[in-house]
């Protein structure tokens, strides 16, 4: 079941992220990249990180990918354009990509003692404690004080997104 | 039970719901009509079958037999897609809300009346509503028509920031039941019939109000249907869309009005149990033990969806301004305060 | 039938997936000439991230791995907010989303 599943929703999630680089209207970029956040969201879940996967769909697909759509359809962002930018990238930057996945791959390959992922595999020992409430006890009593940080980061980011995004008012001129 | 079994229960299951489902979307259609016709002192359908029983039938039919008419100049794959997406999120929902007693169990703890028991089943919701954005948006994208676009714009707006509110709203519960698993957040209220519901006896009927304004906007209902406001846009972002099409869409509306109405059910109405508590003793027959909560559970959703008409055929609409000044300024902070409340009052005891 | 129903998975199998998708990212940072889709390609890449967060945390049965993946979700809503801020802004002044067109800091 476990590797069934696996199989399939793997294979979407390279699907779609291929798919985002050889689309070249935005639009259909985002769509693959929600193709890929949810099938992520499934592999979660086998992983045995519920809350994650949940968070996953409504914070990656829900929240952040709609404010992607919305800004493509704000711009009316068209098809990209073919531009004489420099083609050094290709030289160097294919290359570098080829090797960083090589090296991955050996490494991932070469561990000693990785285990495998089972069908409902939980994380926690005790029977009856879910992913949840393991997370949130990390959550609000080691880890309390980064967790209320990211609220002023959050914060100052609404604020930074207001400032960037709002028109400045053309001056009044008195009199008029 | 061996796998086999459990698949092909499951599936018995899920076709009966969806059926029950999409019958409850006809008949939810035509309780509209019928009630938004008498407060505007009309009949509404009246002339197919007895008391226009058989109109919903009707409209399905004529939506299948019309004309499919695509604009030439759509972007046809997404275009095509939109209602599916629109259509599919507004079924799946269905499928994590527990809508008869669990207490009434197969072999092997099997429940008939669940489809997926889920100790995330409220978040499960919270994320299929937040992918159900995408048919709106891209249908009005996709169409390649001004007005469609700003009805998308619109209500993809509009439902990112009631989102959160909604969001919001519903910790109150959760912080009461310590549980996100739909089944226990009913099984915490059932003690005392009515007196133990979180709207009555958990003071939470300020999260029921900012639930009830945020699910109208979700659901792009009167009063905040911008997005489809035919005064302004034509018909929003389905101008262009029709036949089975715009059925669909239609469909997903009123789908997702019955699933609000389950999830305001299930987190402040008590779920499938008895407003009674037990001052009516349980009937001794099995299949009265089972049938009595679901009655319950549906007599609440059809008071919800009662509610529901009851307010478009009574408010006008907003103005966007307004709707977004609304949202981030008053519910919004409510809905916060409320959370400060709920969490002091359940450290106090 | 059973065998295959019952059959685990490794976890290497997840970490190559993960590297995949982290060069996949990689590859359209580089050669897209969209701000937006450049933008979606930093959010590949924090995703092939997650995941391998995430099989680490099952591997080692330790929920400190699924918190990481928790606040890099927040950062990352906190930078898509503010980068589409900037893409917004860049389009108002620059009237073109092409990457190779925002040249004004160039000698």
């Amino acid at each position: 079941m476990h590797l069934i599943l696996f199989a399939l929703f793997a294979a979407l999630c390279l699907a779609g992220a291929v798919n985002l680089l050889f689309q070249t209207h935005p639009i259909n970029s985002a769509l693959s990249l929600i193709v890929v956040m949810t099938s992520l969201a499934v592999l979660y879940l086998l992983l045995g990180a519920e809350f994650l996967a949940a968070a996953q769909v409504i914070v990656y697909a829900g929240a952040i990918m709609v404010l992607f759509t919305f800004v493509v359809m704000l711009l009316n962002a068209g098809r990209e354009e073919r531009t004489l930018g420099s083609r050094a990238y290709w030289a160097v930057g294919f290359p570098a990509v080829a090797v960083l996945l090589a090296i991955l791959a050996t490494v991932v390959l070469h561990i000693q003692g990785l285990g495998s992922a089972a069908f409902g595999d939980s994380l926690s020992n005790q029977p009856g404690q879910t992913n949840l409430e393991q997370l949130s006890q990390v959550l609000f009593t080691n880890l309390l004080l980064p967790f209320e940080v990211t609220s002023v980061l959050i914060l100052v980011a609404i604020l930074g997104a207001v400032a960037l995004a709002r028109h400045t008012e053309p001056e009044r001129t008195v009199g008029k | 039970m061996t796998i086999l079994q459990f698949f092909l229960w499951s599936l018995l299951k899920i076709i009966v719901v969806v059926v029950v489902f999409l019958l409850g979307v006809a008949y939810t259609v035509l309780l509209e009509r019928k009630l938004v016709g008498r407060i505007q002192n009309r009949w509404g359908p009246s002339r197919v079958g007895p008391f226009g029983l058989l109109q919903p039938l009707v409209d399905g039919a004529k939506s299948f037999l019309k004309e499919d008419i695509i604009p030439s100049a759509v972007n046809r794959p997404l275009y095509l897609f939109a209602p599916v997406i629109a259509l599919g999120c507004a079924l799946i929902s269905i499928g994590v809300v527990p809508f008869g007693s669990t207490a009434v169990n197969g072999p092997g703890g099997f429940h008939f009346f669940e489809i997926a028991d889920i100790n995330i089943g409220l978040l499960v919701i919270l994320g299929i509503t937040s992918i159900g954005v995408y048919g709106i948006a891209l249908a009005g994208w996709a169409s390649n028509n001004k007005y469609s676009l700003l009805g998308s714009l619109r209500a993809s707006a509009q439902l990112v920031s009631y989102e959160l509110a909604l969001g919001l709203s519903l910790v109150g519960v959760v912080l009461r039941a310590g549980s996100l698993n739909l089944r226990e957040i009913v099984e915490n209220q059932s003690k005392h019939g009515i007196l133990s519901w979180n709207l009555f006896g958990g003071f939470q009927f300020v999260a029921f109000f900012i639930y009830l304004m945020a699910a109208y906007a979700e659901t792009n209902r009167s009063p905040f249907d911008l997005p489809e406001a035919e005064s302004e846009l034509a018909a929003g972002y389905h101008t262009e869309y029709s036949s089975m099409k715009f059925a669909m869409f239609f469909m997903a509306e009123y789908g997702n009005m019955i699933n609000v109405g389950c999830v305001a059910t299930l987190l402040f109405l008590g779920g499938w149990t008895s407003p009674f508590g037990n001052l009516i003793p349980l009937p001794q027959s099995f299949i009265l033990q089972a049938l009595l909560p679901i009655f319950w559970f549906t007599l609440k959703v059809f008071s919800f969806l009662f509610l529901y008409v009851w307010v478009r055929g009574t408010l006008p609409r907003f103005r966007y301004d307004q709707l977004m000044n609304f949202g981030w300024c008053y519910l919004m902070p409510l809905a916060i305060l409320n959370i400060v409340a709920t969490s002091l009052w359940l450290a106090y005891k | 039938m059973t065998h295959i129903l019952q059959q685990e998975v490794p976890l290497a199998l997840y970490l190559l997936l993960s590297a995949v998708l982290f060069s996949l990212g990689i590859v359209g940072f580089l050669i897209k000439r969209n701000l937006i889709t450049v933008f979606m390609s930093i959010e590949l890449m924090l995703n092939a991230v997650n995941l391998s967060f995430v099989v680490f945390s099952h591997q080692w049965h330790a929920v400190k791995g699924q918190i990481f993946v928790f606040f890099v979700m927040m950062v990352a809503a906190a930078e898509a907010a503010v980068g589409l801020a900037i893409i917004i802004a860049v389009f108002r002044a620059r009237a073109t989303l092409a990457v190779d067109r925002i040249d004004l800091m160039k000698l």
